[in-house]
């Protein structure tokens, strides 16, 4: 059995919502007044489960709840979970950076983060001496850096530089060297934050690849990411965290299987008559998204590689200045990254306005893999948006036979598929 | 299975209230160097004078002191040289001014530092108070350098054994300004307002020590006030270690100051290691 190298117990997080200032010093002498009485804080009570999106009545929430978990050696753990669900939170507490409200955990070994990248650097300083800074503010002792400092210029390639100050330093560089010093730790433990890994595509690879790295030699790492296919690929263990709380803990797949899980009940059909949310200036209302398959049926569920038609029926609701308008529908995957767009200008269809209008997008290989889409809709005439209404209409795609032969491809890992064309000589 | 393990580091809200974790800051010991080398390193960069410049700011400070203090509002230092007067007592001051000053913004200024990666903080502080060390050294060194001018061109100054306490002035003075600094900066993380007090308070400060006016001249309340003042029989140990001035307060207060200096450092730790946990969620 392998050994377990972080030890989380009921670890929860605390914080005051809104401004510190008038107040805090009696809601500081409260809490001091309990602690004197020996009563719990009465502050510790309130606070409810981090929802974002609704109003809550405490000052109070909790941005972690209840966590605990282990992880073992050489694991590649995953943290998935919506924006606000207390991702960053708990890397925040596990890098020190800051302490539970409640819980504990424990760890074997030295903890190293890639979102410190760059931490401490000193503008003044050359590029030499901010590598033994940057180094030492990472926890490395002064002869391990003396030891790595080739390796470190050589992967940073900014070696013609090193003795200049890094304010002179164009970004890209600085990020570079930045990184090298981190990629060199050697930590037992390493964490990623990908929400902070902002370089470029080059930059983005570097630090995954020294992730498979580090856990190819049975190092353990921890990865934050809202890219599932990242997590797909990258990691063996899952966490899915739900507000604060933990929704679901175990192999990356069944973990990654709750979490769309989730998604799809976010994108449950509703009646888009009723629908607040919607922006431009009513003159059309889109009463209904459908899709079609093959075979003439209304359905949501698709096959990659089905045929399938996307249908928008529209109801005029008063006249504008125009006799044609334009339609376009946006696809997203269920994380809400853009996918592709069809419209009824790319295709130069001209939509004559009527009372009721019905607009057909036909597509013919379903090019999407496993997964939820989202598809938000939009008309617009030359002079102004008509109707916009994000998330209108969802829909699965279930099995990954692209190809028709009776074979799913791409193991879940991949997001599309294409036709091609294949010779051999 | 796990109970047998060991741990290299369990984490838990609370902490006791006395802790001094001093075997972590020796293992970061060389992040102490690398802070100390920057702070003086990057202070007088892209400078023309550069190190002179820890010369050129006593001297010009003394001068200005004798100038208008000495001659034009005609001061008394009870007989002594001016410039060497004021010049022992803005080294000291500014020395002191400098610890409480850093120190006091540890937890602002590193704020970026601090919300991205661990390290003991109290690392940052020290750090500080030991590149102020290092800059009173150069000073004290120029200082010594005037005076031995000075007392070889039959001035009024009658040096004595009183030298022997200079290291231990040093250590009270450092450990004064990093324990009010960190009880100062550690309030400030949550509450701004000591921000602004802090400059012109370290201002005030001065003029109820004897860095300007020996403290003979200073009577009634006013001297009950600055005979409280902890750093008063540093400055007077001091001066009279150099200049020979009436000594007989100078050392009973330094029993006084060493009190002083204990509690407060004790009280500052006391206060940091609450603060350090949490303030990312303050600051």
């Amino acid at each position: 059995m392998r050994n377990t190298v972080i030890k989380v117990e009921n670890l929860g997080k605390q914080y005051r919502l809104g401004d510190i200032g008038t107040g805090t010093i009696s809601h500081d002498l409260n809490r001091w007044w309990a602690r004197v009485r020996g009563k719990e804080d009465p502050f510790l009570k309130l606070g409810e489960v981090n929802d974002r999106t609704q109003k809550g009545i405490s000052d109070f929430v909790w941005a972690l709840k209840d966590v605990s978990f282990d992880v073992n050696q050489g694991d590649v753990l995953g943290i998935i979970g919506k924006n606000g669900a207390g991702k960053s939170t708990l890397l925040k507490i596990l890098s020190r950076t800051t302490s539970p409200t409640t819980g504990s955990y424990k760890v074997k070994g030295r903890i190293a983060s890639l979102l410190e990248v760059g931490t401490g650097f000193h503008p003044e300083l050359s590029g030499r001496e901010n590598i033994f800074l940057n180094g030492a503010i990472l926890g490395m002792t002064k002869s391990e850096i003396k030891s790595k400092f080739d390796e470190i210029v050589d992967f940073s390639g900014v070696e013609r530089y090193i003795d200049t100050p890094v304010k002179r330093y164009s970004s890209g560089m600085y990020v570079r060297l930045a990184f090298a010093v981190a990629a060199h730790l050697e930590p037992e433990i390493l964490i990623v934050d990908e929400v902070l890994a902002v370089g470029d595509q080059e930059f983005q690879d570097k630090c995954l690849g020294k992730m498979k790295d580090v856990s190819q030699q049975g190092r353990t790492v921890l990865f934050v990411s809202h890219n599932i296919g990242a997590v797909k690929n990258l990691c063996n263990k899952g966490l899915y965290l739900r507000n604060g709380t933990m929704a679901d803990i175990g192999s990356v797949e069944t973990v990654l299987q709750s979490y769309s899980m989730d998604m799809e009940k976010k994108f449950l059909s509703k009646d888009l008559t009723t629908r607040e949310d919607r922006k431009g200036d009513g003159s059309i209302l889109v009463k209904n998204i459908e899709i079609v398959n093959g075979f003439g049926q209304q359905t949501d569920t698709l096959n990659a590689g089905d045929k399938f038609s996307l249908k928008i029926n529209t109801a005029k609701i008063k006249n504008f200045n125009n006799d044609h308008f334009y339609a376009a529908l946006i696809i997203r995957d269920g994380f809400g990254d853009r996918l592709t767009t069809i419209s009824s200008d790319f295709s130069k269809t001209k939509i004559s306005l009527k009372d009721e209008n019905e607009i057909t997008f036909d597509i013919e290989k379903c090019p999407f893999s496993t997964g939820v889409y989202s598809v938000s809709v939009l008309l617009w005439s030359e002079a102004n948006i008509i109707d916009d209404l994000e998330n209108a209409f969802s829909f699965k795609v279930i099995e990954n036979d692209y190809y028709g032969n009776g074979v799913s491809q791409g193991a879940n890992i991949d997001r599309f598929f294409m036709d091609y064309k294949c010779y051999a000589k | 299975m796990s109970n047998s393990e060991e741990w290299d580091l369990i984490v838990k809200p609370k902490s006791s209230w006395f802790e001094f974790n001093f075997k972590e800051i020796w293992r970061y010991r060389d992040l102490l160097f690398m802070f100390v080398k920057r702070d003086i390193v990057s202070t007088y960069k892209q400078t023309i004078l550069g190190p002179l410049w820890f010369f050129i700011q006593p001297i010009l400070t003394a001068l200005t002191f004798t100038i208008i203090f000495g001659n034009i509002a005609n001061l008394s230092t009870d007989d002594k040289p001016k410039f060497l007067f004021y010049l022992a007592g803005t080294t000291c001051w500014n020395y002191f001014a400098d610890c409480l000053n850093s120190t006091s913004g540890t937890f602002i200024n590193n704020a970026g530092i601090f919300g991205k990666v661990y390290f003991p903080r109290l690392i940052s502080p020290l750090s500080v108070v030991i590149s102020s060390v290092l800059k009173f050294l150069i000073q004290f060194m120029l200082f010594i350098a005037v005076f031995v001018l000075m007392y070889f061109n039959d001035a009024n100054l009658q040096p004595n054994k009183l030298m022997l306490f200079i290291p231990f002035l040093v250590l009270l003075m450092g450990i004064m300004g990093l324990g009010l600094g960190i009880i100062v900066s550690s309030f400030t993380t949550k509450y701004r307002d000591l921000r602004f007090l802090i400059s012109f308070g370290i201002q005030l400060f001065m003029y109820i020590t004897p860095v300007i006016l020996p403290l003979s001249q200073f009577k009634g309340l006013m001297k009950k006030v600055v005979m409280a003042n902890p750093m008063t029989p540093i400055i007077e140990t001091f001066k009279a270690a150099f200049l020979g001035v009436p000594k007989d307060y100078a050392i009973n207060g330094l029993f006084y100051t060493t009190a002083f200096t204990i509690v407060v450092f004790c009280l500052a730790i006391l206060i940091f290691n609450k603060v350090e946990k949490s303030f990312m969620d303050t600051v």
